[in-house]
C-alpha cells in the first residue's frame, strides 16, 4: 500500500512539471513500453511517440482535482501506451493481433477520450494563436504562457508603460477569444 | 459595458485580486443581466484554455529535455540502430541470391547506360539539369569594383571564376557541403560569404551517388564559426511540408520558398525530394530549410522542362556522407550540427541568422 501512495506522489510532481520526477518515470517504465511497441511491428521512433502521449495523458489526470491512481503506475502506463498503439496500428490500417506482454491493463477508454478532446482544445488554442498574427501572439504568450509580468513585457515590446502593454493585451486578448470561440463552435 | 473593461475585471475575478466590495458588485451586475454573465462564462473558459495552453507547453518542453537526455544516454535508442541490425541479419541469410541478382542488375544497368548516353548524345541534353551556374565574368566584375568603391579597402586577386554554385557550412570548423557536380567542373575552387569575403577551398570527399561533396576551406584568413543555427533532419519530411531555400543565382543571397511535392526525386529515387520552388542555375548545394529551421535537403537539380520542378537530396545523406568521409580517413572529427536555435522564430529573423553561414562556391 506504500508504494500507492509513493506513486501518487510521483504524480502530483509530475502535475508541478517536476524535471526529476518526469526523469524517474521514464526510466522505469521506458523500456518496458519500447519493447511492446517493437514486438507489435512498430519502430523506435513511434514507441517514443506513443509515450510522449502517454506521459501527457498522464499529466492531464494528474492535474486533476483531487486525483488518485488506483492502480501501479505501470500497469497504468502500459495500458494507455497498448490503447494508443492499437488506435495508431488501426489508423494505419497495420492491423496486426497484438504480442501481449504478460503485464496486465485495467480500462483507460475514458481516460483517452478526455485526452483527445484536451488535445482538440490545445490545437483549436494553438490555431487561433497562429492567425492573431503579431505582436499580439507575442504579446499574449509571454504574459499567458510564458508567465513574463506586465512590467517586463512592456519593456521588452516597446510599451511605454505596464498600463499601455496592459491595454493592448485585453485588446489582443478579445481578438483571441473570438478567433477561439469561432473554431470552437465550428468544431462542436 | 465595455468589453475590455469587462474581460479586465473577468481576470481579476478569476484571479481573486478583486476587493470584496467589487466582488459583490460585480456578482450582482452578473446576476442581473444574461448577456454580461454569458461573457463571463465565456471569459472564464478563454482563460483556463490559456492556463492549460501553458501549462501543456511547459509540460512538454521537460519532455523533450528529458527525452534528449535519455537519448544521449543510450536508454532510448535511434531508429537506425534497429534498421542497421536488420539489414545485416537480412544480408547474412540471402547473400547469395543478392550477389546473383546484383550482378545481373550491373549487366542491365550497364548496358542501359550504355545505351542511354548513345541516345542522349544524340538527342542533346536530357529534361534534367544541375544547377550549376556559368557566371557572367563581366557581372562578376562591376559587382566587385562596385564593392570595393563601397567598402573602399582592397580586395584579394581572385582568379576568374567559370562556375557558380551554393554551399552550406555543416561544422564550423570549415566543412561545407555542396553538389558533387558542382566541384567535379571546377580545378580551383573559392567559397565566398555574404560579406564578401573569400577562401579558398578544396574538396575532400565527393559522393557521386547521392550528387553531394564536402569541401574544406583551407585558407588561413578563414576563422572557424560557432554555433551554426540549424540542425539537419535525420528523418524525411513530409508532403506539403513548407521549405525555403537560400542560394546563389546570382551574386547576391537569394531567398525562394515552396513545398515539398514529392518524397522521391527523378525515377523515382528515393534518396531525393522534389520541391516546388523557384531555383535557377547556381542554386545548386544550397540548403532547403523546414520552419524550424531544420536542414531537410539539397537542392541538385530541375527539370528544364517542367516548370517548378526541383530535386533535392534528402537530407540524411549527409550523414551518411560524414560517415562514409570518416571511415576514409577524416582526421578533423567533424560534428554535424544537432540543434537548431530558429524555432518559433519570424522567417526573417531565421534568414539572418542563417545567411552568414551558406557560401557561393566558385571555381574554373
Amino acid at each position: 500500500m506504500s508504494n500507492y501512495l509513493q506513486e501518487n506522489e510521483l504524480l502530483r510532481g509530475l502535475a508541478a512539471n517536476d524535471r526529476d520526477v518526469i526523469e524517474a518515470i521514464y526510466r522505469d517504465n521506458y523500456p518496458m513500453v519500447q519493447a511492446f511497441i517493437l514486438n507489435n511491428s512498430g519502430n523506435s521512433d513511434e514507441a517514443r511517440d506513443i509515450f510522449q502521449e502517454t506521459m501527457i495523458v498522464l499529466y492531464e489526470k494528474a492535474t486533476l482535482e483531487g486525483f488518485e491512481l488506483n492502480c501501479q503506475l505501470k500497469t497504468y502506463i502500459y495500458s494507455v501506451c497498448r490503447r494508443l498503439w492499437l488506435k495508431r496500428l488501426q489508423q494505419m490500417q497495420r492491423y496486426s493481433s497484438l504480442v501481449e506482454n504478460v503485464e496486465d491493463s485495467v480500462p483507460v477508454e475514458e481516460d483517452i477520450e478526455q485526452h483527445e478532446k484536451h488535445n482538440a482544445g490545445f490545437l483549436m488554442m494553438e490555431a487561433a494563436m497562429n492567425k492573431i498574427g503579431e505582436p499580439c501572439k507575442s504579446l499574449l504568450e509571454a504574459y499567458y504562457i510564458q508567465k513574463k509580468n506586465m512590467q517586463e513585457i512592456a519593456g521588452e515590446f516597446g510599451y511605454t508603460n505596464a498600463d499601455n502593454a496592459k491595454t493592448q493585451k485585453y485588446k489582443c486578448l478579445l481578438r483571441l477569444k473570438k478567433l477561439f470561440f469561432a473554431q470552437y463552435k465550428n468544431g462542436q | 459595458m465595455d468589453e475590455i473593461l469587462l474581460i479586465e475585471a473577468v481576470e481579476r475575478y478569476l484571479k481573486g485580486e478583486m476587493p470584496a466590495q467589487e466582488k459583490a458588485f460585480f456578482e450582482e451586475i452578473r446576476k442581473n443581466d444574461p448577456a454580461v454573465d454569458q461573457m463571463v462564462v465565456e471569459h472564464t473558459f478563454l482563460f483556463h484554455e490559456l492556463e492549460k495552453q501553458s501549462g501543456i507547453k511547459a509540460y512538454k518542453h521537460s519532455l523533450y529535455e528529458v527525452e534528449s537526455k535519455m537519448v544521449e544516454e543510450g536508454l532510448i535508442s535511434r531508429s537506425q540502430l534497429k534498421g542497421k541490425a536488420k539489414v545485416v541479419f537480412l544480408w547474412k541469410k540471402y547473400k547469395k541470391n543478392i550477389a546473383v541478382a546484383a550482378s545481373i542488375a550491373v549487366l542491365v544497368s550497364l548496358t542501359t547506360t550504355g545505351l542511354i548516353i548513345a541516345y542522349n548524345n544524340k538527342a542533346g541534353n536530357s529534361a534534367v539539369t544541375d544547377l550549376i551556374g556559368k557566371v557572367k565574368n563581366t557581372e562578376m566584375e562591376v559587382s566587385k569594383i562596385k564593392d570595393s568603391l563601397k567598402a573602399n579597402k582592397i580586395i584579394r586577386e581572385t582568379p576568374k571564376p567559370d562556375f557558380r554554385a551554393t554551399g552550406f557550412l555543416i561544422d564550423g570548423k570549415g566543412y561545407i557541403v555542396t553538389n558533387a557536380h558542382v566541384v567535379n567542373r571546377m580545378r580551383t575552387i573559392y567559397v565566398e560569404n555574404n560579406k564578401g569575403e573569400y577562401f579558398s577551398a578544396v574538396s575532400v570527399y565527393t559522393d557521386p551517388n547521392a550528387d553531394l561533396a564536402i569541401l574544406k576551406i583551407t585558407d588561413t584568413a578563414f576563422r572557424p564559426m560557432a554555433n551554426l543555427p540549424y540542425s539537419i533532419k535525420k528523418t524525411n519530411s513530409d508532403l506539403g511540408e513548407q521549405i525555403f531555400t537560400l542560394g546563389y543565382p546570382r551574386n547576391e543571397i537569394v531567398y525562394g520558398q515552396g513545398y515539398v511535392s514529392a518524397k522521391s526525386g527523378d525515377e523515382g529515387d528515393s534518396t531525393a525530394y522534389q520541391l516546388s520552388v523557384s531555383v535557377n542555375p547556381g542554386n545548386s548545394g544550397g540548403p532547403v530549410l523546414n520552419k524550424h529551421g531544420e536542414i531537410i535537403g539539397i537542392i541538385t537539380s530541375k527539370n528544364s522542362i517542367a516548370d517548378g520542378v526541383v530535386f533535392a537530396a534528402k537530407s540524411k545523406n549527409i550523414y551518411s556522407l560524414v560517415d562514409a568521409f570518416k571511415k576514409a580517413g577524416d582526421t578533423m572529427n567533424i560534428k554535424l550540427p544537432t540543434n537548431t536555435g530558429l524555432k518559433g522564430l519570424e522567417r526573417e529573423q531565421q534568414v539572418k541568422k542563417i545567411e552568414e553561414f551558406v557560401f557561393m562556391v566558385v571555381g574554373n
